[in-house]
């Protein structure tokens, strides 16, 4: 029901908090920092979008890098989410996981062990033998996985902190291609389900979020966009919008009308013809 | 004696340490957002100034950027 303040104008109901590894956050919508053009409009895209985590990799230290990413997230008090982007085996993801637990003094991880470069789609034995690996180690694990439920479920059995989905592959933009399939990792999943990649536009992430997904993230989607800032606050209204379609319940479909106004009492007018005599 | 400092052999004073390589590497080395391996192996940041560096071991030194 729609809350009504003492000036009656109606409030927009609150969506929940969503809640990982005992953690709660506001946004649902995580934000990834890669693609931006700049800094700057990296920094306009986290406020436009309201997020609060935000994605962060680790290369090699560049000597002439402009620029610190660390001052701008620092600056608009967002939580850093490492991820091991780049990593095809699980030694790799592992080593580079901790490598951002000592750089980054946490130990979440976006953990991604990707299977070839021209998909991006994850190696899922090495995706399960990496979460595995740094379950153990005591990380809250975030894995970017396939619109697998059998893999998902693999996931959580494990000891994943939340299970993240694709939608369709990375910096591809078309949306989520497997609605049947991610709507199957949400009904079984007992921890929180991010849909994670694919989203291009902002009816992708409202769909997202309307199949049961407890939050988005993203990158391109928003680095991508023609004005970054306006799609980001584009993504933050979707996914807002998505998740209150979901706890709202959504209208059973049904293939012939049903009409929406009252059959009875309608007024009869007798035969227009009749009426004409003069 | 010589280092591989993220795929490049690199020449350091005997005895140098993690911490003087990041030292040397960066000109504020504020130390966050930056962590080190030594032939695989992560020095936490606690032992930068008390782990040398030998003879053709092999450096990551890395770095936040974008990404994800």
């Amino acid at each position: 029901m729609v809350d009504v303040n003492a000036e009656g104008a109606a409030r927009e109901p609150a969506t929940g908090t969503l809640e990982i590894a005992g953690r709660r956050w506001g946004s649902r919508l995580i934000l990834g920092s890669g693609g931006f053009e700049s800094l700057e409009l990296l920094g306009e895209a986290i406020v436009a979008a309201g997020s609060e985590i935000v994605t962060v990799a680790l290369r090699r230290v560049d000597p002439g890098a402009q620029g610190s990413i660390m001052s701008v997230l620092d600056s608009h008090g967002c939580f850093l989410l490492p991820n091991t982007a780049g990593c095809y085996t699980a030694h790799d993801a592992v080593l580079t996981a901790r490598l951002a637990r000592e750089a980054f003094e946490t130990n979440w991880v976006k953990l991604e062990v990707i299977g070839d470069d021209r998909t991006l789609y994850p190696d899922a034995p090495e995706l399960l033998e990496a979460a595995e690996t740094l379950v153990g180690e005591g990380f809250v694990v975030l894995p970017y996985a396939n619109d697998d439920p059998i893999l998902n479920r693999r996931l959580e059995e494990v000891g994943c902190a939340a299970v993240m989905p694709l939608g369709a592959p990375i910096g591809s933009g078309m949306g989520i291609r497997n609605p049947y399939n991610l709507a199957i990792v949400v009904e079984q999943a007992g921890v929180p389900v991010i849909c994670d990649a694919g989203v291009g536009t902002a009816s992708d992430a409202a769909i997202a979020m309307e199949l049961g997904c407890d939050g988005v993230l993203m990158a391109s989607a928003i680095a991508r966009a023609q004005d970054p800032a306006k799609m980001a606050s584009a993504m933050r209204s979707a996914v807002q919008a998505g998740r209150l379609a979901h706890e709202a319940g959504r209208m059973p479909r049904r293939t012939y009308a049903r009409a929406s106004t009252p059959t009875s009492g309608v007024p009869e007018f007798g035969n227009p013809a009749s009426d004409r005599s003069s | 004696m010589k280092v591989i400092v993220n795929g490049r052999e690199r020449e350091l004073a005997e005895g140098a340490t993690v911490a003087g390589l990041i030292e040397q590497l960066r000109e504020s080395p504020d130390g966050r957002g930056v962590a080190v391996a030594v032939d695989a192996e992560v020095v936490p940041r606690s032992r930068w100034d008390s782990t040398p560096l030998t003879e053709g071991q092999r450096v990551e030194l890395v770095a936040a950027i974008q990404g994800g």
